[in-house]
């Protein structure tokens, strides 16, 4: 099997592994801000203000529906640019260059994070409006509640369409390999160009792929399964 | 913010919409028809077509366009028996490769999308039809199919806006539709939010006008429902 991936491949095995690595810690990491962006953008979209609300609205909407490409370009273009304006309003003029994994995971974050707020507003919405006027009758305060009786529902409900959201960002972060940063989709492009066996390096990088979404897609049916286990069934 | 900027990217953005538009209207097309084949062999009980239908599937959909793409466009090219097949002059092309690529992609979900509606067309239906005496093909063509279709009508609108979204993939293999010349441009005057907000408005107004068209399908498609006068 090691045999395989060294000489085999023409000797590109490892970097597709360490490719495979960058993935799934990009795929991760943007998960992950895609769920702190989600968090906030239901909160704002739940909100009574109406500028919170507007905001919301039009982050889902324009991310949704502007090709994850363009976010892309805009935020390996231009993020730089944009890190140099805010730091120059704090009063600091130098230069400040972002590495491509920092851009990948915020272009992909932001991208992620657009769905996830659909998830969470919707996922929150069905928690039943009497738990909580229950528990503030019981004395709850708004934190706890959120912490008790919100949050731990609202985590049950997402589940699955936190699941979705996932395979979209793993997949999502194939995109990234225009930025030159080492994935498996780069990794796959440059063994295609050297070694000029395209056809191989492809259909490798695809089986690599699959078997992430398909290890993944267990992982969430069995979180599922556990974060339902107290649900009565019919 | 430079405006003027802006308003002299909009004939360039605006002459590579005709090739966007191309590339999403043909690759739905040739999707909708392997999609409906696709969910008619799914459907069929058969073992090798059930079989066969779900690797499409679950390849198609568990891996990245840009991976399908690239492994259509520069992979196939490498393989001599399709270099010396009548195949060759289709898949020597670039938007050909895309529109291959895309409608295998959309192929797969939508065929997905379509199985799950045909099967939620309520039995008793069918039982009355059959009843009438239609006859299984009849049945299908007068039943399941207009409902089926009704029902997969929301969810095919998002696969018609992911589609949009994904013809920008078709400009990392030479194409220059409205991302490839948004890049392009933003490589020769660096005027990154500029043309972003220009391209972007560009897909926005398509997805309007794809979601607003989706609506008025269903709107039509759904008499029933509405309030009577």
């Amino acid at each position: 099997m090691l045999d395989l991936l060294t000489s085999g491949l023409h000797g590109w095995g490892p970097q597709l592994l360490s490719g495979t690595a960058m993935t799934i810690a990009v795929a991760l990491s943007s998960f992950l801000l895609g769920l702190a962006f989600g968090a906030a953008g239901a909160a704002a979209k739940l909100s009574d203000s109406l500028l919170l609300r507007g905001l919301a609205e039009l982050y889902t909407t324009a991310v949704r529906g502007v090709p994850e490409l363009l976010v892309i370009y805009l935020l390996f273009f231009g993020g730089s640019g944009m890190i140099m304006a805010v730091a120059g309003v704090f009063g600091y003029g130098g230069l400040i260059e972002l590495n491509a994994f920092s851009i990948g995971v915020a272009a992909v974050g932001l991208i992620s994070g657009a769905y996830s707020t659909e998830v969470i507003r919707g996922a929150v919405k069905s928690v039943p409006y009497g738990q909580i006027e229950a528990a503030r009758a019981c004395g709850m305060g708004r934190w706890r509640i959120l912490r008790r009786v919100l949050v731990p529902q609202t985590l049950r409900f997402a589940l699955p369409g936190l699941g979705n959201v996932w395979q979209l960002t793993l997949k999502d972060t194939a995109l990234i390999s225009v930025t030159a940063l080492a994935e498996i989709m780069r990794v796959a492009h440059t063994a295609a160009g050297s070694t000029r066996q395209s056809f191989l390096f492809y259909s490798v990088a695809a089986l690599l792929y699959l078997a992430l979404t398909t290890v993944s897609t267990t992982a969430f049916q069995r979180a599922e399964r556990y974060a339902s286990r107290g649900v009565r069934r019919a | 913010m430079n405006w003027t900027l802006m308003w002299d990217s909009l004939p360039r953005l605006l002459a590579a919409l005709p090739l966007t538009l191309q590339l999403v209207t043909l690759a739905l097309a040739f999707g909708a028809v392997l999609a409906f084949a696709t969910a008619l062999l799914r459907l069929s009980g058969n073992r090798v077509a059930v079989a066969l239908t779900s690797a499409y599937s679950f390849v198609f959909r568990g891996t990245p366009l840009l991976v399908q793409i690239f492994l259509i466009y520069y992979g196939l090219s490498q393989i001599e028996f399709i270099r010396d097949s009548f195949l060759w002059p289709v898949l020597s092309q670039p938007m050909w490769c895309a529109i291959l690529a895309l409608a295998l992609n959309t192929g797969a979900y939508t065929a997905e999308i379509l199985r799950g509606a045909i099967e939620t067309v309520p039995q008793g239906q069918v039982e009355a039809a059959r009843a009438c005496g239609m006859s299984r093909l009849r049945v299908f063509r007068r039943i399941v199919l207009p409902v089926a279709i009704r029902q997969m009508l929301p969810a095919y609108g998002n696969e018609v806006i992911l589609m949009v979204k994904a013809s920008s993939l078709a400009s990392t293999i030479t194409m220059m539709e409205i991302t490839g010349v948004a890049r392009r441009m933003i490589a020769q005057t660096f005027a990154v939010f500029e043309i972003f907000i220009v391209a972007g408005i560009l897909y926005l107004l398509i997805n309007f006008i794809a979601t607003r068209l989706i609506k008025h399908a269903e709107w039509r498609m759904t008499p029933h429902l509405r309030a009577r006068a």
